[in-house]
């Protein structure tokens, strides 16, 4: 790696919207060839920045320097064209497109369809991104979308690449993969401007990170020379403590699932074979895997959204196979899917009126089939304040949060209604560490009450701090329980990849 | 009864010309939903196009005139649409219906004096040669210039969708306008330009109504021929080629079932009239029905309105 100097010097950038300041004369220095971190809770201001260096927003005051010559981008456009780059975090692909035509939209020069097929394909053997082009886009992993956003990225050789959050989507494997590529690419003298809040990724890839909080660089360090608790309190502004399990205090037997079973009608769903599994009262049982492998199909079977082709569930030893979701949440049962915008939360509703949704029946929320506002309203202050959810309040609508502000109110929807048994997928995507290890806290606080627990998550590091029983997910089967402590990586691993024997 | 009363190659020839009104309103409005905006003026924009060719027409005794008025008339409906929508951020469900009965009432007044004249006739195009061959000749090749310059328009969307780089905007600007406007792709202005193009063709679709198919004034005569083009194109699933077989099923069903009903045939007249409704929506949902999904669903972003970043 040559260290020839600054590429990119931002100074005193400062923007603010009708509500919050969401950079307060911020400024960088982006070198040659490195890749570099943004770091940052929720809200701190990392994505309005990245959009003003890409020229999507324009900044109230400050200036940016491009290899020393001023630099004030009238749009993405002009950005792409003076070799600014950007991955995005919700990956701005068309669905119904092909893999080559979302390559083709993002290109500014018109190119034969020969000569950029020929381009595309240099470009991801170079860096090992491999794709097919005439796929729809759709139908593609998180990770494959990606790769995609890279190479329509690359073909336009920029100086500098920004990615905003590129692993809060992808799995282990992909995580990996995508390492080799930025490695490979800082090498050959790209500077990458790295935005996450996941410190040990940081810790593994870059060499320099900025840390902004509130809209403001709080410091600046080498991320691999102090550790990562030191970075996570630079980021909250106060020290943190990892949640404390407490030991297992295992009670009856609360949930029994009996060869569950279900064939989907979609052809993109995955079948759930014959799962058999028993969570008692106090006990919390993580299930592992990578996406798509029944995850979704697997809590919606339990919250009654989806009814079992085949055998049956139990819950205190009371049928509950054929009760639909309502039935199931007055028991007790309640979850929390993995979906915020659009399935746990309908985007263009008040918190309020989502908060309605779940607990209407649970906390009585409403009289005689008309709603009490009052004590709503109550409740869903209540989750804002327990969960320390940043809006403008109760009656801000749901998709006016960021994604971490509005998972931490639907989980907290759910926790703040004493479920006899939670079922969760991905409680903490995309939350930030001090908020993550607050919700962590709270499920483990919720099964010392005595509640049973399932959570589903893709973090493998999330599942073993909290969880007393691990299963893995694969391809809709479910390996037998073992206990967390129990297990070491290379187990894990085998659990995971696959191999039930 | 006696099916040998009706000559089917004369039937044929004449259900192109039933269906050419339909199908370039139709055309407009694939390519404006195809660019996620969902306008339900079509029909005031037919209405008004054909008034407006009419009144040249007759004014100037040039259809060519005429038509290419007709075009600018729809143009004229959809640009309001067009503002209100796209720089205002009106609905456009509540606007596309505003616009119909607008366009209806105005042109009402406007062919006050119109009504009863006959316009000049516009030429049928005798292609040489082609057009002596006995039964395709008659059906095909003795057509007049709008009929010829529809299907090109079919070949030129098909075209311009599959493989050039204007129609891939297009389309990535219906799909997810939040993604096209992140790559720096200009929303307002593609739809401006779609719906306008949408206009064009309605209008000229409906001067076809008044100048060639009737051809006269009547107040209201569209008859709902926008409402038909509409909704071709959702069982069309927003492709040309589907739209053409669509319109043409529309227009054949639609004489078939006057020549029955000439003829005396004894079922019930409602259930004629019916009947190209039914059979052309019972067509494109067969030839729908075994596609993959992705080829059929419609445009994400279709009829939401664009608020930028």
């Amino acid at each position: 790696m040559s260290d020839k100097g600054t590429i990119l010097k931002i100074k005193d950038i400062s923007k603010e919207y009708p509500s919050v300041k969401a950079n307060d004369s911020v400024s960088l220095d982006l070198e040659y060839g490195k890749i570099q971190a943004l770091l940052g809770e929720n809200g701190a201001g990392k994505s309005t920045l990245v959009k003003i260096i890409y020229g999507l927003v324009k900044p109230d005051s400050g200036r940016m320097y491009l290899n020393d010559m001023e630099y004030r981008p009238k749009g993405p456009q002009d950005a792409r064209s003076k070799g600014v780059g950007m991955v995005f975090q919700h990956f701005s692909l068309f669905d119904a497109l092909s893999v080559f035509e979302n390559i083709a939209l993002g290109l500014d020069n018109i190119l034969e369809k020969k000569e950029l097929k020929k381009q595309i394909i240099d470009v991801s053997s170079e860096y090992g991104l491999s794709i097919s082009l005439d796929k729809i886009v759709g139908n593609l992993s998180a990770g494959e979308r990606q790769r995609i956003e890279i190479i329509r990225c690359l073909l336009l050789n920029p100086k500098i690449m920004i990615m905003d959050e590129p692993t809060s989507v992808l799995t282990p494997g992909e995580v990996s993969d995508l390492f080799l590529v930025l490695q490979k690419l800082s090498k050959s003298g790209m500077s990458i401007l790295y935005i996450s809040h996941k410190l040990e990724e940081i810790r593994t890839i870059c060499t320099k990170a900025t840390i902004m909080r509130r809209g403001r660089v709080v410091k600046n360090c080498d991320p691999q020379k102090i550790s990562a608790t030191k970075i996570a309190e630079e980021m909250v502004g106060t020290s943190f403590s990892s949640p404390k399990k407490s030991k297992i205090r295992k009670g009856k037997e609360c949930l029994q699932i009996n060869n569950l079973s279900f064939q989907p009608s979609d052809p993109f769903g995955i079948p759930i074979k014959n799962l058999n599994l028993k969570l008692h009262h106090g006990e919390i049982i993580g299930i592992g895997g990578v996406a798509g492998n029944g995850q979704e199909e697997f809590l919606s079977l339990l919250s009654g959204e989806l009814k079992p082709s085949n055998g049956s569930l139990f819950f205190n030893d009371e049928d509950i196979t054929k009760y639909n979701v309502v039935e199931r949440r007055n028991k007790g049962l309640l979850s929390a899917p993995e979906e915020r915008l659009g399935h746990a939360a309908v985007p263009a509703m008040s918190l309020t009126e989502n908060c309605l949704i779940t607990a209407e029946h649970r906390m009585k929320l409403s009289k005689r089939g008309l709603i009490d506002y009052r004590i709503s309203k109550n409740l869903s202050d209540r989750i804002i304040k327990k969960l320390d959810v940043r809006t403008g309040g109760s009656d801000a609508l749901a998709r006016s949060l960021s994604g971490g502000n509005l998972q931490k109110f639907v989980i907290g929807r759910e926790l703040i209604q004493n479920p006899k048994i939670f079922i969760v997928n991905q409680p903490t995507w995309g939350v930030d560490a001090a908020a993550a290890s607050s919700i962590r806290q709270q499920i483990l606080d919720l099964a010392k009450e005595g509640a049973g627990i399932i959570v589903i998550s893709q973090d493998l590091d999330e599942l073993l701090e909290i969880s007393d029983v691990f299963c893995a997910l694969v391809g809709g089967q479910l390996s037998s329980p073992e206990m967390t402590n129990e297990l070491n990586p290379s187990r894990l691993g085998m659990l995971i990849s696959n191999s039930i024997e | 009864m006696d099916f040998s009363d009706i000559n089917f190659s004369l039937l044929i020839a004449s259900l192109i010309v039933a269906a050419t009104p339909i199908l370039l309103a139709a055309l407009g409005e694939l390519v404006a939903e195809k660019s996620g905006v969902l306008n339900l003026g079509v029909e005031g924009m037919m209405i008004f196009g054909a008034i407006s060719g009419f009144i040249i027409t007759i004014e100037t005794k040039n259809p060519w005139l005429g038509f290419l008025c007709s075009s600018i008339g729809g143009m004229l409906l959809a640009s309001i649409f067009a503002v209100v929508t796209q720089i205002f951020r009106a609905n456009q469900v509540a606007s596309g219906l505003a616009l119909t009965l607008f366009g209806l009432g105005l042109s009402a007044l406007l062919g006050q004096s119109y009504t009863g004249i006959k316009p000049v006739a516009f030429p049928d195009m005798h292609i040489p040669i082609l057009a002596d061959i006995p039964v395709i000749g008659i059906i095909l090749f003795q057509h007049d210039f709008i009929v010829y310059f529809s299907i090109f328009v079919v070949f030129l969307i098909y075209y311009l969708f599959r493989n050039s780089h204007f129609g891939l905007i297009i389309k990535a600007v219906g799909e997810n306008h939040d993604s096209a406007h992140a790559l720096g792709y200009n929303v307002i202005l593609i739809r401006f330009f779609t719906i306008l193009l949408g206009g064009a063709l309605a209008g000229l679709g409906g001067g076809y109504l008044s100048l060639v198919r009737v051809p006269q004034w009547t107040e209201g005569m569209t008859a709902g021929a926008g409402w038909i083009a509409l909704a071709l194109v959702v069982f069309a699933s927003w492709q040309p080629f589907r739209l053409l077989i669509g319109a043409y099923i529309f227009g054949g069903i639609t004489l078939l079932q006057l020549n029955l009903q000439a003829l005396g045939l004894e079922i019930n007249v409602a259930l004629l009239s019916m009947s190209p409704y039914l059979v052309t929506i019972g067509v494109l949902v067969f030839m729908s029905a075994r596609r993959n999904k992705n080829s059929l669903e419609a445009p994400k972003s279709l009829g939401k309105t664009f608020f930028g970043l």
